[in-house]
C-alpha cells in the first residue's frame, strides 16, 4: 500500500506546467487534490514516472460567478465550492450534488475540476456537468480549447484529455428563469460510492408547464448519462402527476449488475430517485418551495 | 536508480520538524517514521477510515491522501497537539474520557482532530450535524453513541470555557479599572 517511486515537480505558473507536460505528458500524471490518485498510486492501480504537483498555481484557484454560470478552477477545493453562496444562488445543483461527494474531510482536499477529468462514472460532477451542458477549459503548451461536457467522458476513468492537456477550468452555466434542479442519491453507508444518482433539471413555460425535463445519472452507465424525459410530461402543471418521465428512464437505462447491486436494483432506482428529484426541481422552478 | 529525495519543513503542532524524504512519502508515514510521531494512526492506507485525519491549515485532511513534499511549509496539527502546553486535557480530549468515547484508541487520533476543526466551524452542533461531523471516521469498537455524545460534550465543555474566560477577563478588566479609579483618586 505504498506509491511506487516516481520524479516530482511542482511549478509555480501555469506556463511551467503547461511544458512539463509537454515534455513528459505521456508518462505523467497531474496530482492536484489527489483524492482519488492517491488511493490509485498506493494500490499500484497507477504508476506514472512523474507527478506534476499544481497545488502552488495560485492562479488556478478560485470559483467566479458571472450571470452566464459559474466558472471553477482548477485548484477550487470541493468545500470552497460547496460554500460559495454566489455560486450556489447562480446555480444550486452544485452545493446540492457537493453534499454527496465523499465525506467533507475528503470535499477539504479534492478538487471539483480533477473529480471531472478523473471521469468516475460514480463521481457526481462529472453527472452534474453533462446535465447542465457545461465544458471544461483545457491548456497545453500549444494552446487552449473548451471541450463541451458531452465530448468530455468516453469511458470508465477515462477522458478525451491528451496527456499534454491540463484541465484548467470548469463552467456550470447558470439556472435559468423558471427552472429547477434536484439531486438525489442512494449509497450503501453515508459518503460512499453511490449504488445511483441522479441530477435532474426541469424547466417550466409561463404557465408554469413542464416545457423540458432532463435527467443526468452517476454509477448507472460507464459514463455520465444524461436523458430527456420531457416526452411523457410535457404541458403538465409543475404540481401534477411526473411519474411518467420516471417510468421513461427506468424503460431507457441498462445498467450493469455489480456486487453492490442486481441491475434490476438499480433501474428500480433510477425509477424512484428520478420522480423524487423531479417533484423537487419542478417545485423549486415554480417557486413553490 | 537512487530514488530523490527532498527536504522539507513541516510546522507540526507550532514546531518547524524537517525531513528528507522521497516524493512517494505519504504525509502519513512522513509523520510516524521520519518524525517520530506515532500519535497519527493508519488504518486503511486508503482514505475511507479517518485514522489519519490531521488538521493542514486548520482544515481535517486524510494524511494517507497527501504526499509529504506536496505540503512542504504547511501548519500541520497532530493529535499530539491537541493537549495544552502542561497536558491539560483538550475540550475534546475531555469529553472522550468523560462520555467513554473510546474503546481501543485505535481511530481515535483521528476523530478529535476531525472534531476540533469541525467545533472551531461550528460550536454548537445539533446531535444530527455531530453524526455528519464524524461520518468520515469509523470506529469498530464503540458504536459510536458515545462519540456523538463526545462531540456534543466537547461543545459544550468548550462553551463554558469560553464563558470562565470571559468571566475571569471581566474580571481582570474591573479590577484594572478599579486600580485605575484609585490611582485617579490620590492623584
Amino acid at each position: 500500500m505504498k506509491p511506487s517511486a516516481f520524479e516530482y515537480s511542482r511549478p509555480d505558473s501555469l506556463g511551467a506546467a503547461l511544458d512539463l507536460l509537454a515534455e513528459h505528458g505521456s508518462q505523467a500524471k497531474v496530482l492536484a487534490g489527489g483524492q482519488s490518485l492517491i488511493p490509485m498510486l498506493s494500490m499500484r492501480l497507477a504508476a506514472p514516472a512523474r507527478l506534476i504537483d499544481i497545488n502552488r498555481i495560485a492562479a488556478l484557484d478560485y470559483v467566479r460567478t458571472g450571470p452566464a454560470g459559474v466558472r471553477v478552477g482548477a485548484l477550487a477545493r470541493h468545500a470552497v465550492l460547496e460554500r460559495d453562496g454566489s455560486a450556489a444562488r447562480c446555480q444550486p445543483l452544485l452545493a446540492a450534488a457537493l453534499a454527496s461527494v465523499a465525506h467533507p474531510t475528503i470535499r477539504n482536499r479534492g478538487t471539483s475540476v480533477g473529480s471531472i477529468v478523473h471521469a468516475d462514472p460514480a463521481a457526481e460532477l462529472p453527472a452534474v456537468l453533462s446535465l447542465l451542458g457545461g465544458s471544461l477549459t483545457v491548456a497545453s503548451a500549444a494552446g487552449q480549447r473548451v471541450v463541451p461536457a458531452a465530448e468530455l467522458f468516453v469511458g470508465p476513468l477515462e477522458s478525451s484529455l491528451a496527456p499534454t492537456e491540463l484541465a484548467i477550468e470548469a463552467f456550470f452555466p447558470a439556472l435559468a428563469q423558471r427552472s429547477g434542479v434536484a439531486f438525489a442519491e442512494l449509497s450503501r453507508r453515508r459518503g460512499d460510492y453511490a449504488v445511483c444518482g441522479v441530477a435532474v433539471l426541469v424547466a417550466l413555460d409561463q404557465d408554469l408547464r413542464v416545457s423540458s425535463a432532463l435527467a443526468g445519472y452517476l454509477s448507472i452507465a460507464a459514463t455520465p448519462l444524461v436523458l430527456d424525459l420531457t416526452g411523457p410530461i410535457h404541458g403538465r402543471t409543475f404540481d401534477s402527476d411526473l411519474a411518467p418521465a420516471a417510468a421513461l428512464a427506468r424503460e431507457l437505462v441498462d445498467p450493469e449488475p455489480d456486487i453492490h447491486a442486481t441491475a434490476e436494483y438499480r433501474r428500480q432506482l433510477v425509477q424512484v430517485l428520478t420522480q423524487r428529484a423531479l417533484r423537487q426541481a419542478a417545485r423549486t422552478a415554480a417557486g413553490a418551495d | 536508480m537512487a530514488e530523490t529525495l527532498h527536504q522539507i519543513t513541516l510546522l507540526v503542532n507550532g514546531i518547524p520538524l524537517q525531513a528528507e524524504v522521497p516524493a512517494r512519502r505519504l504525509l502519513s508515514d512522513c509523520l510516524r517514521h521520519d518524525l517520530g510521531l506515532t500519535g497519527t494512526h493508519v488504518g486503511c492506507e486508503h482514505g475511507v477510515c479517518g485514522a489519519c485525519t490531521v488538521l493542514v491549515g486548520g482544515v481535517p485532511m486524510r494524511s494517507c491522501l497527501l504526499l509529504a513534499v506536496s505540503v512542504d511549509g504547511e501548519q500541520l496539527t497532530t493529535v499530539e497537539g491537541l493537549a495544552g502546553p502542561d497536558g491539560e486535557l483538550s475540550p475534546v480530549q475531555q469529553a472522550f474520557a468523560e462520555c467513554h468515547g473510546l474503546q481501543c484508541g485505535f481511530c481515535t487520533p483521528g476523530f478529535l482532530t476531525t472534531i476540533t476543526a469541525g467545533l472551531a466551524e461550528n460550536p454548537d452542533p445539533s446531535p444530527d450535524q455531530a453524526r455528519e461531523l464524524i461520518g468520515g471516521n469509523l470506529c469498530r469498537c464503540t458504536g459510536y453513541q458515545n462519540i456523538v455524545k463526545s462531540v456534543l460534550r466537547a461543545a459544550e465543555i468548550t462553551r463554558t470555557k469560553s464563558t470562565e474566560a470571559d468571566a475571569a477577563a471581566s474580571t481582570v478588566l474591573r479590577a484594572a479599572e478599579i486600580n485605575h479609579t484609585e490611582q485617579g483618586d490620590s492623584a
